[in-house]
């Protein structure tokens, strides 16, 4: 059998740590994701994860510790030595990040399509044509109609919404996915096929994803490995079907005996 | 054949944290080998460890001690200390695992359950789907089925499609854990047969068995885990 | 009586450097929004005050001053902002484009080219071209320092999904020197082509929103529009009834109140110069036209 894990990780995190004056945001977090990696990292409110999730896309910086990415050229790069420009180019190109609110996620003032075409128009795309096309394209793969290109936001429903924060994300064809608890706050079945869509896409598309969730169920359908938090720590990690099953520490056996049977 | 698969001392116990740090000892000092193309049956009573011992081969669980070593270049994997992203790469090219029960992601139809992980792979969405329904076909599932989420199969459909599942990849090593517990006698012959099949192209075999007329059928050896008897 | 006695045209000297500081950085940096201490003026914010201090910063004895609005020499606004200067700078003034040195405008470009010796002012309202997208200025300034003019395209691609093509007709965006994108003021989308490579050098003044920006004499400055959907420099079809002219820019006016119209140049001097170089032309008879 040939080692074929010669590749560089997609995303590193390096004693990532985070306080707010005497308040901890979260303390010493490390880890590897690779391409094709899809993370869950868990916890109950006021574990650290969303801190952790706006360290990663830099919308808040470090108190120590670094976040390291691997570029489109190869070259591994500490974020915070990136440009302001720069990252804001990656946040647009190589990154998505999906918010909890699809409201946050998207611009409600402005049509389906062009929320779609927006970062395309951003990167220099300059044909009305084939920006609509990449639009309509888009919005067929979240499961959206079409028909509905030029409607506003603010008359989709909320799992519509949602799908169409999506869709704005992965037009640029993103490498890694951040996202904040992406189905919280939807109805049940409307849950079920946002998740049947994420799954689907981060499989087709082979994204790293990092995935911020409360809900284990949701972290086993979605991710591979995860990573659990609390009060700020990384208590466990691991393959998310051993940590899952198999939970070592007090903390973890203690999440996954509190998941309430279907 | 050269040796696929090696346990040597694996040892598991359960803390149970919430009942106080109870320490349930699960297995101890396991010890076996499987080859290519041979079928190893886990036999002992209920409760001994046996579905456990392949759930620590595939890494859904984690042993306290031991190694379980995989394939035949060296320096060969240990499954008990390898990480994550190594374990992940060795589920899509090495191991698989047919589970006593069927994992259903809701509203997944039955042929998609089937083809994922050969598309994992690589494989194109067309081809993987005409060889998931092959397979389907040879273990009785009809096609009105195939389009349908198996959450509502019996307990023997979900299991036929559990199977497809495992045996559809090429892999070197299956684990199979009651692969026939739910089964009529016509389809327990489907599943011998495919086993068979499985051996005779080099696939190293283990398998949790209950019944002993198919622990004849397909048993290379039999491990007998009261030999390794946990201390209590 | 005590006449009150101004400093040459009404600012003083140090507010007429610190804005005089304020344009070479503007020129320096073309399309850009330099920041500058508007100062208040004898007349309300939304007249023009910041065209009124570029003038004033600019204007020496020796200029001659021409000031329209709309294209028109003759309006209220034109009539007192000229009599304005003339009081506090006593320069000479005149309606022809040809022979002014300063030329302070709203919302319309002349139709003469300019040379090298002049300069054109603006009256510009609202200077961010990205603020009815994005009401944030912390936002609209990131985007300009980093040139991410995305959304001025979406804004675009709206127009045409909404309407099939860019509705846009007047403060038609443009991107100068291929770096920022600038408000034209509202000036027709007809007039944006005179801006790229004017000889003649092209100030703006927002007062209420104290900002001055500038486009350097023959600068590059292209409309934004989509490669299938070019920019089109519309215009009424149809020609002068005073002048016969059909490359200007026409006004409608409404002649009486049973839906009669017509429609004449809105440079007022590009017509009466036309009309007095083929010879004296007839008014249409019944025409009321402001003299």
């Amino acid at each position: 059998m040939t080692d074929t894990l010669q590749e560089e990780p997609l995303l590193i995190a390096e004693g990532l740590s985070k306080s707010y004056g005497r308040q901890l945001g979260c303390r010493d977090v490390s880890f590897e994701l690779y391409e094709g990696e899809a993370m869950a990292v868990v916890g109950e409110s006021g574990s650290g994860k969303t801190t952790l999730l706006n360290l990663l896309s830099t919308q808040i910086a470090p108190t120590a510790g670094r976040v390291l990415y691997r570029m489109r050229d190869g070259v591994t790069r500490d974020l915070a030595a990136l440009g302001e420009a720069e990252c804001r180019l990656l946040a647009r190109t190589d990154w998505g990040f999906v918010h909890q609110d699809p409201a946050m996620g998207l611009r409600m003032g402005v049509s389906a399509g062009a929320n779609v075409g927006e970062r395309l128009m951003a990167v220099g795309w300059r044909h009305y044509g084939r920006i609509r096309g990449s639009a309509t394209n888009w919005l067929h793969r979240v499961e959206i109609d079409p028909a509905r290109i030029d409607d506003m936001p603010v008359t989709y429903s909320g799992g519509m919404r949602q799908r169409l924060q999506v869709a704005r994300n992965l037009v640029t064809q993103p490498r890694l996915m951040l996202m904040d608890e992406p189905t919280g706050g939807l109805d049940v079945s409307v849950q079920a096929r946002l998740l049947d869509l994420l799954r689907g896409l981060t499989a087709d598309l082979e994204l790293s994803v990092v995935l911020v969730t409360h809900d284990l169920a949701v972290a086993r359908l979605l991710s591979h490995r995860i990573m659990v938090m609390r009060d700020g720590e990384v208590i466990e990690a691991g393959l998310t079907d051993q940590v899952l099953d198999d939970p070592q520490e007090p903390y973890t056996q203690l999440l996954v005996a509190s998941i309430l049977p279907p | 054949m050269p040796v696929a698969l090696e346990l040597i001392t694996v040892s598991k116990s359960f803390t149970m944290h919430l009942q106080g740090g109870l320490r349930l000892p699960v297995v101890e000092g396991i010890t076996f080998s499987v080859r290519s193309g041979e079928c190893v049956v886990l036999a002992g009573r209920s409760g001994i460890g046996k579905s456990s011992i392949l759930k620590m081969i595939f890494g859904s669980y984690r042993c306290d001690a031991g190694q379980i070593l995989i394939g035949d270049c060296t320096p060969r994997t240990d499954v008990a200390t390898a990480s994550p992203r190594r374990l992940l790469a060795l589920r899509k090219t090495t191991i698989g695992y047919v589970s006593q029960f069927l994992r259903a992601v809701p509203r997944v139809p039955a042929i998609d359950v089937v083809a994922e992980p050969l598309l994992g792979s690589g494989c194109s969405r067309e081809d993987s789907r005409a060889r998931a329904a092959d397979l389907l076909h040879r273990l009785n599932i009809p096609e009105s089925l195939r389009s349908v989420p198996p959450a509502t199969f019996s307990g023997g459909e979900q299991q036929r499609v559990n199977i497809a599942r495992g045996f559809l990849p090429d892999l070197p090593v299956l684990l199979l854990d009651e692969p026939t517990a739910s089964l009529d006698a016509e389809n327990c012959a489907v599943v011998t047969g495919l086993i068979a099949e499985k051996k005779k192209r080099g696939t190293a075999i283990v398998a949790v068995v209950h019944d002993d007329t198919i622990r004849g059928r397909i048993a290379d050896s039999v491990v007998d885990l009261a030999q390794f008897a946990t201390a209590a | 009586m005590n006449a009150p006695v101004y400093n040459f045209a009404y600012l003083d000297e140090q507010t007429k450097r610190m804005i005089r500081r304020a344009i070479l950085k503007a020129v320096a940096i073309p399309g850009y929004q330099v920041p500058f201490a508007s100062r208040e003026m004898p007349m309300p914010y939304g007249w023009g005050t910041g065209g009124v201090q570029v003038t004033a910063s600019i204007l020496g004895p020796d200029d001659v001053l021409k000031v329209i609005d709309q294209g028109s020499d003759d309006t209220t606004n034109a009539v007192s902002i000229r009599n304005f200067f003339i009081k506090t700078a006593g320069v000479r003034t005149t309606t022809s484009t040809g022979d002014a040195t300063v030329i302070q405008t709203r919302h319309r470009i002349p139709e003469a080219a300019l040379g090298e010796h002049q300069i054109l002012v603006f009256q510009v309202p609202i200077p961010e071209p990205l603020r009815f997208l994005e009401p944030r200025e912390t936002e609209t300034r990131r985007m300009h320092a980093l040139a991410d003019y995305g959304l001025m395209h979406v804004k675009l691609y709206e127009d045409i999904a909404r309407h099939g093509h860019i509705a846009t007709t007047y403060a038609y965006p443009v991107k100068v020197d291929g770096r920022y994108v600038m408000d034209p003021s509202p000036t027709p989308k007809f007039d944006n082509p005179k801006m790229s490579n004017c000889a003649a050098l092209q100030l703006f003044g927002a007062g209420r929103e104290k900002r001055v920006y500038a486009i350097p004499p023959h600068t590059g400055v292209e409309s934004l529009d989509f490669e299938d959907h070019p920019f089109e420099r519309y215009r009424l079809d149809g020609t002068c009834a005073f002048c016969g002219a059909n490359d200007s820019f026409l006004d409608e006016v409404i002649t009486d109140d049973r839906g009669g119209r017509m429609f004449v140049c809105s440079d007022t001097d590009y017509c009466e110069t036309r009309r007095s170089q083929s010879g004296a032309a007839e008014t249409r008879a019944g025409a009321s036209v402001p003299r």
